[in-house]
């Protein structure tokens, strides 16, 4: 008597349940959406993947590890093992500290470009300005210091160098006010 | 900002005026508050309050120190921000007069390296420390806690303080002790309510005074003022301690109302046992308790009524530390949902100021 | 008498305005060199209209605002552009941005300041929109939002508020420009009054000032008796003194008892604010023709030899105003623009007066360790004096350890960083250092956001070209071999290969090669 009850009690339960997973499903981004808002969009397959997307795609599918974004930092780290579950780790190739990078971009020195048009060819976001035989030059918003444009992909050597982002009054930022003694910033 | 004093220029930003107020500065005027209170107690019940404070006061500062040392903080600040003398203090007032002197050391221990240090020092602990320390004690050793001395003036022989310093260090002189203790008015009441006792039989005891328990009502009255010192210099807010007397008062007048007979009226909950010491100066520890204007009435009102109950029908004759402490739990949760509106809020009602 | 309300929280702070307001504003000599930054003003920054070498005369137009939110700036010397080149702003870090550099040329000090024109008729709402935004007024008051936007409600005013609350310590700029200037801010609210069609206007001084009441009042009578009918509806009302009863949102509170929204700006509640030194700049330029191109600076502080306040051309380096103002009395000095409160430390005197600067607070440099922070013991006296109504002691809790997500719900972008809570802590926690550095971070955040948002739709965009152009081209391909041989059933199509991820090392020059 009792297990027929308690079959009929966890049927009912089951079906219950069933129909709660159909009809209340919540329809969330696909995890590889997630992930791609995440990443810092710099296109620049650090992670051996050609561009965010694809890292996305992998990791989604378990075929990448979170720690593989050079540009992501430390942040874009534990944001990616907190979206999957994952033990946050130090970054591949990273000297271990757990740190932002400082943002850079590339600048054309426009004295010895020789408007070889291989840096516009590869520049994932077109921030590359120029045509053959023209002196190239980058615009800095559009740039997300991908390196891929440096060499050896450039033929001449300092023509195209990485500077860090000149701080303006928009982009500065105020810094952590203690210091590690607990100490004010004096 | 005081006149003549230069600005503090640090590179994080304005204001660079410094803060006047310091956490020691409110500490102590928290001991001074207290001292009618300490000075009545003294006067009338002799001078056990003293020595204990004293004790639990010097051990208190000994397992500041030592944890201090231990979590390697620096010692400086930490001692001299007052925090831990307050916590004796309160500590020391909870217990009876008369105590053997491990009693208010392993109550600051328990206060200070339990329920403080542990949890990480000023500030991060989750509960009340001095009441933790006597919470404790009173489950560890509820016959040394529940052995109260008599008002002065009800001894026949009382201990001057030789004779108290005598017994708290080893017991001796005990043999008037016997005539020096009785029943506190709040376990006589609870022995009576317990015996169908009317109310104008109990309190025709001689442990009853004019308003409340005899002595215990001057001493009630002293804190009182102490604590409205405290609300007037701005040190405290008036939140909790009008919430816990008020609901006390409340439910207590409710109760006197419905059965005199049966149920002391409210003046005897309000001036008896620790219930000024509480509303004023333990309800109030600002790390312990809810910090919003809301939050701390609610807080407060909660203290009152476990009071009450646990007064009424708890098995312990006081309920002031178990009341603190149980509302303490509640805390993260009235500080989260109990929030004040911010500015702007909601569109308030336009109204024309012509 | 009016009837005032109250708004939360707030301090009674020591003035000590008295050390700068012992003389009359002193007219500074024109510098040597101005330093122009192009944006001195919330939004865009201007853009130049003039080049290296070109000589302008004073009140000439020399970078005209790029956007609707956005300020004319104005040669305050005449002489001769230098060069157009990066110099430290006003800003705790030092940070550079583009100036015009003007090298006064002594000479040519007489030369008539260009006026805007012909005074607009009084009725002539977007005339006179046009004269404000030329003359490059924004509010003067610190918030440096350019007027004319301000001016331009959409929703129906009924209160314009002219600010001369003045409730920083120290800062006098206000206070003497209404007890000298009174009718020139009498004048400018009058205009203003009009141009937003708000039926009354309150002109507010906090309660320690006074002799700047009686002067605006006086002044108010004698325009009255003038036959301006309007100026019946103007009333000077005085304030209690209680830090930051100047602060927009509070005054609109104490004057008219209704909360600007959060996150919102006055105008939605029926008030536009305005502070007084813009009203006299609007005087100004709509009386007589002249942009905004110097402004009323306090020169205040322990460190200071005589303080005092100055009619400063904008661009002049603070150095040669603490030199007018006679030195300081130490050796190193920390520099503060604007005041105790809400001021910012300036790295060095290299820097100049721009529109914003109301004050210099100079004050030597403190030679003892400041006490140590200490443990937040959550005594709410911090919540207490919030004139938002926010939890100071939540807000830090979260922003020490860095749950910037945490912060919203508990208001961290309505804190309007008064500093009332820093100063009444007892625990010496520099809390309001915390919100900035969190604001900053978020906002950080928010940018990397919407630049990677930026990125990959550009990316996105190239690789559809890029995948379009193979199509062309394998469709250009089949069709020539269509052409070449018979034609075949079967067609290219776009290989799914190249998706695929090659190898690690290959991948970051195989980005390029699809291509």
């Amino acid at each position: 008597m009792e297990v027929v009850l308690l079959t009929i009690i966890a049927l009912l339960f089951g079906v219950g349940l069933g129909v709660a997973a159909i009809r209340l499903r919540v329809e969330k981004d696909p995890v590889v959406d997630q992930i791609d808002a995440i990443l810092p969009q710099t296109q620049c397959g650090q992670c051996s993947f050609p561009g965010c997307r694809p890292y996305a795609e992998a990791l989604a599918a378990g075929e990448a590890d979170i720690n593989q974004c050079p540009p992501g930092g430390d942040t874009g780290m534990r944001a990616l093992a907190d979206l999957l579950g994952k033990e946050p780790k130090p970054l591949a190739g990273g000297d271990g500290e757990a740190s932002d990078p400082v943002p850079m971009v590339a600048v054309v020195d426009e004295s010895t470009c020789i408007g070889c048009t291989k840096c516009l060819q590869v520049c994932p976001v077109d921030a590359i300005v120029g045509a053959p035989k023209q002196k190239h030059t980058i615009i800095e918003a559009h740039c997300t210091g991908c390196e891929l444009c440096l060499p050896p992909l450039c033929p001449v050597p300092d023509c195209i160098v990485m500077v860090e982002v000149r701080p303006t009054a928009a982009n500065w930022k105020w810094q952590y006010p203690l210091t590690a003694a607990g100490e004010r910033v004096a | 900002m005081r006149a003549g004093q230069g600005l503090d220029v640090a590179q994080g930003g304005a204001p660079f005026i410094p803060p006047a107020k310091r956490v020691r500065r409110i500490m102590t005027l928290v001991l001074v508050a207290l001292a009618p209170g300490i000075l009545a107690y003294t006067v009338l019940f002799g001078w056990g309050p003293l020595v204990n404070i004293t004790l639990a006061t010097a051990s208190a500062l000994g397992f500041e120190a030592l944890m201090l040392r231990i979590r390697r903080r620096p010692l400086g600040p930490f001692l001299a921000d007052g925090s831990a003398v307050v916590t004796a203090v309160l500590l020391a007032l909870c217990l009876p007069p008369l105590a053997p002197w491990w009693l208010p050391v392993l109550g600051s221990f328990i206060a200070i390296v339990g329920a403080k240090q542990l949890y990480g020092g000023l500030g991060y602990n989750p509960f009340n420390p001095a009441m933790a320390g006597y919470a404790v004690l009173l489950i560890a050793f509820p016959l040394e806690l529940s052995t109260w001395t008599l008002p002065l003036a009800l001894q026949q022989a009382p201990a001057d303080l030789a004779a108290t310093i005598a017994y708290s260090l080893g017991g001796a002189g005990t043999g008037g002790l016997d005539a020096m203790t009785a029943a506190t008015p709040l376990d006589r009441l609870r022995t009576g309510v317990g015996l169908g006792e009317a109310m104008t039989e109990i309190r025709a005891a001689p442990v009853f005074g004019i308003l409340a328990g005899r002595g215990w009502e001057w001493v009630n009255l002293a804190f009182l003022g102490g604590g409205v010192l405290l609300v007037l210099m701005r040190v405290i807010s008036w939140h909790i301690p009008v919430a816990v007397v008020g609901s006390l008062a409340l439910i207590s007048g409710i109760a006197f109302f419905l059965g005199p007979n049966h149920y002391p009226g409210p003046l005897f909950h309000l001036l008896g046992g620790a219930t000024m010491l509480g509303a004023f100066f333990i309800a109030t520890d600002p790390v312990t308790a809810a910090t919003t204007p809301s939050g701390k009435l609610v807080y407060g009102a909660g203290i009152g009524v476990l009071i009450y109950a646990i007064r009424a029908w708890g098995g312990y004759p006081d309920g002031v530390a178990f009341a603190v402490l149980l509302m303490g739990l509640t805390v993260p949760l009235l500080d989260t949902y109990l929030r004040p509106r911010i500015f702007g809020a909601r569109r308030p009602r336009v109204r024309d100021g012509s | 008498m009016k009837r005032l309300w109250r708004f939360p929280g707030g301090l009674r702070l020591p003035g000590s305005k008295d050390l700068s307001t012992g003389g009359a504003i002193a007219p500074l000599a024109a510098p040597a060199r101005v330093y122009l930054p192009l944006r001195q003003h919330a939004g865009a920054a201007a853009k130049p209209v003039v080049q290296a070498g070109d000589r302008v005369v004073r009140g000439q137009l020399v970078a005209a605002p790029s956007a609707f939110v956005s300020a004319a700036v104005h040669a305050s010397v005449s002489g001769r552009v230098v060069e157009i080149s990066d110099h430290a702003i006003p800003h705790p870090a030092g940070i550079m941005e583009p100036c015009v550099v003007i090298e006064a040329e002594p000479g040519r000090a007489g030369d008539a300041t260009p006026s805007l024109g012909p005074v607009p008729a009084a009725g002539d709402m977007e005339a006179l929109r046009e004269r404000i935004r030329a003359a490059g007024i924004v509010g003067l008051g610190g918030a440096v939002f350019p007027s004319a936007a301000k001016l331009k409600p959409s929703r129906p005013i009924d209160t314009l508020v002219v600010n001369g609350v003045e409730c920083e310590p120290y800062i006098t700029c206000d206070d003497a420009l209404m007890r000298e200037r009174p009718e020139a801010v009498i004048h400018g609210s009058l205009v203003l009054m009009g141009m937003v069609e708000a039926g009354r206007c309150v002109v507010a001084v906090e309660d320690n000032k006074p002799q700047a009441a009686a002067r605006l009042r006086e002044a108010l009578k004698a325009v009255v008796a003038g036959g301006r009918q309007d100026a019946g509806t103007l009333e000077v009302v005085e304030v209690p003194t209680r830090f930051p009863a100047g602060g927009e949102k509070q005054l609109v509170r104490t004057l008219t008892g209704r909360e600007v929204p959060r996150g919102g700006l006055p105008y939605e509640v029926g008030v536009v604010c305005i502070n007084v030194g813009t009203a006299a700049a609007v005087a100004a330029a709509v009386r007589e023709g002249r942009p905004l191109t110097s402004r009323v600076v306090t020169v205040t502080g322990p460190g200071i030899r005589r303080p005092g306040n100055f009619e400063v051309a904008l661009g002049t380096p603070v150095a040669d105003l603490i030199e007018a103002a006679g030195g300081t009395t130490a050796e190193e000095v920390e520099l503060i623009m604007g005041g105790p409160m809400m001021g910012r430390r300036l790295e060095s005197d290299r820097t100049m007066v721009v529109k914003a600067t109301n004050c210099i607070l100079v004050t030597p440099v403190r030679t003892e360790r400041s006490e140590p922070v200490m443990p937040c013991i959550r005594c709410g006296a911090c919540a207490e004096v919030c004139p938002i109504n926010l939890l100071p002691q939540q807000l830090y809790w979260h922003a020490r350890g860095r749950s910037f997500d945490k912060l919203e719900p508990y208001g961290l972008a309505d804190c309007i960083e008064c500093g009332c809570c820093a100063v009444v802590c007892p625990s010496r926690i520099p809390l309001v250092d915390f919100y900035r550095f969190a604001k900053s971070e978020i906002a950080d955040q928010e940018r990397k956001r919407r630049s990677a948002e930026e990125s990959r739709a550009r990316t996105n965009a190239r690789n559809a070209r890029i995948e379009q152009q193979k199509r062309e081209q394998e469709a250009r391909k089949a069709a020539r071999k269509a052409a070449r041989r018979k034609p075949k059933a079967d067609k290219a199509e776009a290989p799914e290969g190249e998706k695929q991820a090659p190898q690690d090392g290959e991948a970051r020059r195989a980005v390029g090669g699809a291509s």
